[in-house]
């Protein structure tokens, strides 16, 4: 038996586009997400919700509610645990703050749950919801991050609240705070030919997954909580639900079915707490079902950030150095602010480690009255990403260069130690191919001088870099179990969730290269907590890379234990034989058994398994690079800008199916179109949000971006059996700043606060005020 | 109120509530492809054709579609089926919420319009969204259907 080793070129498998292994039945709409098979007797849920952004709850009077036929139950603060936790699914030991009762006396936002609404069907709640009467003490919000920190108007002064790392203070409404300091920056910023200064801010956008959040819960046969729901993280869901309910993990069981997309929203708990809680307490299955608007209100957006930055060059374009403060508005709760607020320097500081002599980065995350934060795709990176690059595009313009080329004499190289990447060496990076490759098929050089179209229009061009990572290194853990069925298939068993980016299929292709087996032979299960092995879930870019690597190391353990058993069978020694994908054979005599005879047979008088787990970690988390060139059109009359067309091309190692690499980059920058254009996020005087539903956050639809362009720079990275590196993250980082680059260019100003709407461009073109008025800032 | 109509081509009587929404009753008879993704008649994943138009399923009170001939993809897949491997190959599907809605909508625009050109296809599905795929694999798998089944008539003339 040889070890499997395998050139890149003769991959299989790997490298191939072939369709999703789910792809049939979706597009024919057969059932497949969680309300697809909740049982018909659910009791529906709903949640009465704050009206006010800052209060304490004096009194429900759910009386007449409870009158409604149908009505099962309401529950208020008075009938949950009195024990704090975090909604935020992130590994041991958890960063987010211990901030939540499932319904707290307390209310922080408008739209805090106040009380919960049971009952038999959705009208009688619906009436039952407007029958509940809440009484009030309406405190004093804040409103305004700029002025959460160490304000009077406390928003979290429990004594039981708890965070991980001693890097938040409730009582000065600071989340979390942390520092990275390399070099003098002052000093090196000072030697400098030029400097730039700007601040920025981006939006708490949506992540707009299209199937809104649910779960179903209900007691098993075993007496156990069962929970089906649409999210990333199954094990952290048990975890939660465990601190949440006070009950043990053993008691419980998560599985997710096909999730209508996810985008790093259903990495939070919201609202599996609220169906596990009243199906616990009736023992009855109960279903919740967030509206559009609720999603949009009381969902987990983006956090908005406010980021200055100050970069120094030389007149030859060399950055010499960076400094970068961010200041991250976690709203009313604390889940994934500690995380992603990182991410704005640690995903971008390192970009230019060539020549960067000194970097610093400082966050500060706080609390204010607002829908609280959560995850979504780029995660920190793509707001420092907006600011960084909308600085370097500047910097170019200062110095009379051209960006693309500027770039290329400071960016990171493969091989290099990043010291503001937690000293990790790049063991592979194709970023200046990324560069050049992008100008190429884009045109850089017909597209980004400013073109006066005679019609009231003008064309200009600008671009941007990105890089993220490939998992949390040394925190995440990834798991995959194949087992040899004993008709010669395979069932992969996972803990990480598909979202639609089609980790089902491409995990799977890892295995088929491995096992040299068709796709079609392997059944992939999961996410299930009874049954899965553990991973951490599908966010920060580590399904590919980690579960990935499990998975490669679980076929190739597979692959040997299945020699041995071919090896006994044909009376061998196991060096003198090898398996074909069907047949294990031994080389001297040419004598072979079957897999389906292998896998029969090892159900009689035999003890080594065909059924085998690995599990991995990964010291480093190595980053994809991203170059993109986005061409505008800008309206000289109305200020309306259209993309025409947006390239990217992507250093994600080897591509493991590049048709659904190509979807996940053409989608994401359309969401980074989206968060440039058109998605907004404003807040009348008290702190409701405007945009609550679909009229108003205004994704793209297609008629909205001309052509998106993908392309990829191949690298190898070396920790990797197959090379591959992620995508689903970085694809969302430089839609922003190419197209603020873009309209500078016509404009002469750098737009620093998303969306870029007519009204902003219009009044650059005009050499106006640009600066939003925000209702929630004292003028 | 007491109602009939014809859905995937048979016969559904039934007793509901005025409110109810034709998208909330087609579920309810065990149409799941229906996904509710808005609550404001702007995302298109409810879409049904009703009479052979597509329509929000999400926005037709029942009392509307009452008397009316309904179509959900349950009863479109033999149309649906052979546009199927196109959007798979470009890996089209994504999540899958959206699919639906969308391909219900495509069936529409070529009952009416067998060759559209890419500007008609991108009108018609305007209203469509996808949160997944930015929606060039969408209009690269039309068109490639489409020139396919073109290619496929001028062969067998």
């Amino acid at each position: 038996m040889k070890p499997f080793e395998m050139d890149r070129s003769e991959y299989r498998k790997v490298g191939k586009a072939v369709p999703k292994k789910d792809a049939e039945r979706l597009l024919l709409g057969e059932p497949a997400y969680m309300d697809d098979f909740a049982p018909k007797d659910c009791l529906i849920i709903k949640l009465v919700r704050s009206k006010y952004a800052h209060a304490i709850v004096q009194d429900v009077d759910f009386s007449e509610a409870m009158e409604i036929p149908g009505i099962v139950a309401v529950y208020t603060y008075k009938d949950v645990p009195n024990h704090r936790f975090t909604t935020a699914g992130q590994s041991y030991p958890e960063p987010s703050p211990h901030d939540r009762l499932i319904l707290d006396r307390h209310v922080r936002f408008v739209g805090d749950p106040v009380a919960m609404v049971v009952g038999e069907n959705e009208k009688a709640v619906d009436m039952a919801l407007e029958l509940v009467k809440v009484d009030y003490e309406v405190l004093p919000p804040v409103l305004d991050f700029h002025k959460a920190l160490d304000n009077e108007v406390v928003i979290h002064p429990e004594e039981d609240w708890t965070e991980a790392f001693q890097a938040g203070d409730n009582k000065r409404n600071l989340i979390h705070t942390e520092e990275h300091v390399r070099g003098d920056v002052d000093k090196v910023l000072s030697e400098c030919d030029v400097t730039v200064d700007r601040t920025f801010r981006t939006k708490a956008n949506h992540q707009g997954y299209m199937e809104t959040m649910r779960a179903f819960c209900e007691v098993d046969s075993r007496g156990r909580l069962h929970c089906v729901t649409s999210n990333q993280i199954v094990f952290h869901t048990r975890r939660i639900l465990s601190e949440a309910l006070c009950i043990p993990k053993s008691q419980i069981h998560v599985e997710k079915l096909r999730i209508g997309g996810g985008f790093g929203a259903k990495q939070t708990v919201n609202n599996e707490i609220f169906a596990a809680f009243a199906a616990w307490k009736l023992k009855k299955p109960c279903k919740i079902i967030y509206s559009r608007s609720e999603c949009l209100t009381a969902g987990s957006p983006r956090h908005e950030m406010e980021i200055r930055v100050r970069v120094g060059a030389m007149k030859d374009g060399t950055i010499r150095a960076i400094d970068m403060t961010t200041l991250s508005n976690g709203g009313a709760y604390g889940e994934h602010s500690t995380a992603t607020i990182g991410l704005s320097g640690h995903k971008t500081l390192p970009l230019y480690t060539t020549t960067c002599e000194a970097a610093r980065f400082h966050g500060d995350v706080v609390y204010t009255n607002v829908s609280s934060a959560g995850a979504y795709r780029g995660f920190g990176a793509t707001q420092g990403t907006f600011a960084l690059e909308s600085c370097v595009n500047e910097l170019a313009g200062m110095l009379n260069l051209d960006p693309m080329e500027m770039r290329l004499r400071s960016i990171v190289r493969e091989g290099m130690v990043m010291p503001d990447y937690f000293g990790e060496k790049l063991g592979a990076c194709a970023l200046d191919q990324c560069i050049a490759k992008c100008a190429e098929n884009f045109g850089w050089k017909e597209k980004y001088p400013v073109r006066d179209m005679g019609n009231g229009k003008v064309r200009a061009a600008g671009m941007a870099i990105t890089m993220q990572g490939s998992c949390i290194s040394g925190i995440d853990v990834a798991s995959c179990r194949l087992a040899l069925m004993d008709d010669g298939s395979y069932i992969m068993t996972i803990g990480a969730a598909d979202m639609g980016t089609g980790c089902d299929t491409i995990l799977s292709q890892m295995a088929a290269e491995v096992l040299e087996c068709d796709l079609d032979a392997i059944t992939v299960m999961g996410a299930d907590t009874d049954i899965s092995p553990y991973d951490s879930g599908s966010y920060a870019s580590s399904t590919t890379y980690l579960t990935g690597m499990a998975t490669a190391n679980a076929a190739k353990k597979l692959r040997e234990n299945i020699c041995r058993i071919g090896a006994n069978l044909l009376g061998a020694e196991v060096q003198d034989v090898d398996f074909n994908g069907q047949t294990v054979v031994c080389e001297q005599d040419g004598r072979s058994v079957s897999l389906g005879e292998i896998s029969y047979a090892a159900q009689c008088n035999n003890a080594i398994s065909v059924e085998v787990t690995e599990t991995c970690t990964s010291p480093i988390s190595p980053p994809p690079f991203m170059a993109s060139m986005a061409e505008i059109e800008l309206d000289k009359g109305t200020g309306k800008v259209a993309v025409l067309h947006f390239n990217s091309v992507v250093d994600c190692g080897i591509p493991v199916n590049p048709a659904l690499a190509r979807v996940q980059a053409e989608g994401g920058a359309l969401q980074g179109i989206g968060m440039a254009l058109t998605e907004n996020v404003t807040y009348t005087e008290d702190g409701h949000i405007m945009e609550n539903n679909f009229l108003q956050y205004r994704m793209p639809t297609r008629l909205d971006v001309g052509d998106i362009n993908i392309d990829f720079a191949y690298s190898y990275e070396p920790s990797h059996a197959f090379g591959v590196k992620s995508i689903g993250e970085i694809v969302i980082n430089t839609a922003t700043p190419a197209i603020a680059h873009a309209i500078a260019r016509i404009t002469g100003t750098y737009l620093t606060v998303t969306p870029f709407t007519p009204e902003k461009v219009l009044r650059a073109l005009n050499g106006l005020d640009v600066s939003e008025h925000d209702k929630r800032f004292a003028e | 109120m007491d109602i009939q109509m014809v859905v995937n081509g048979s016969v559904v009587e039934s007793t509901v509530s005025d409110d109810t929404l034709l998208l909330d009753f087609l579920r309810s008879i065990g149409c799941v492809s229906v996904k509710r993704g808005c609550d404001t008649a702007s995302c298109g994943a409810c879409t049904v054709l009703m009479d052979g138009k597509p329509i929000l399923s999400c926005s037709m009170p029942i009392g509307r579609a009452n008397g009316h001939m309904i179509e959900t993809l349950e009863g479109l897949r033999d149309e649906a089926k052979p546009i199927v491997p196109y959007f798979a190959h470009e890996g089209a599907d994504q999540c899958g919420f959206c699919n639906p809605g969308y391909m219900v909508n495509i069936i529409a625009l070529l009952r009416e319009n067998p060759d559209p050109t890419d500007a008609e296809i991108a009108h018609h599905l305007v209203g469509n969204i996808c949160r997944c795929t930015g929606y060039q694999s969408h209009a690269r798998a039309l068109r490639a259907y489409l020139n396919d089944k073109k290619e496929a008539s001028h062969e067998a003339l």
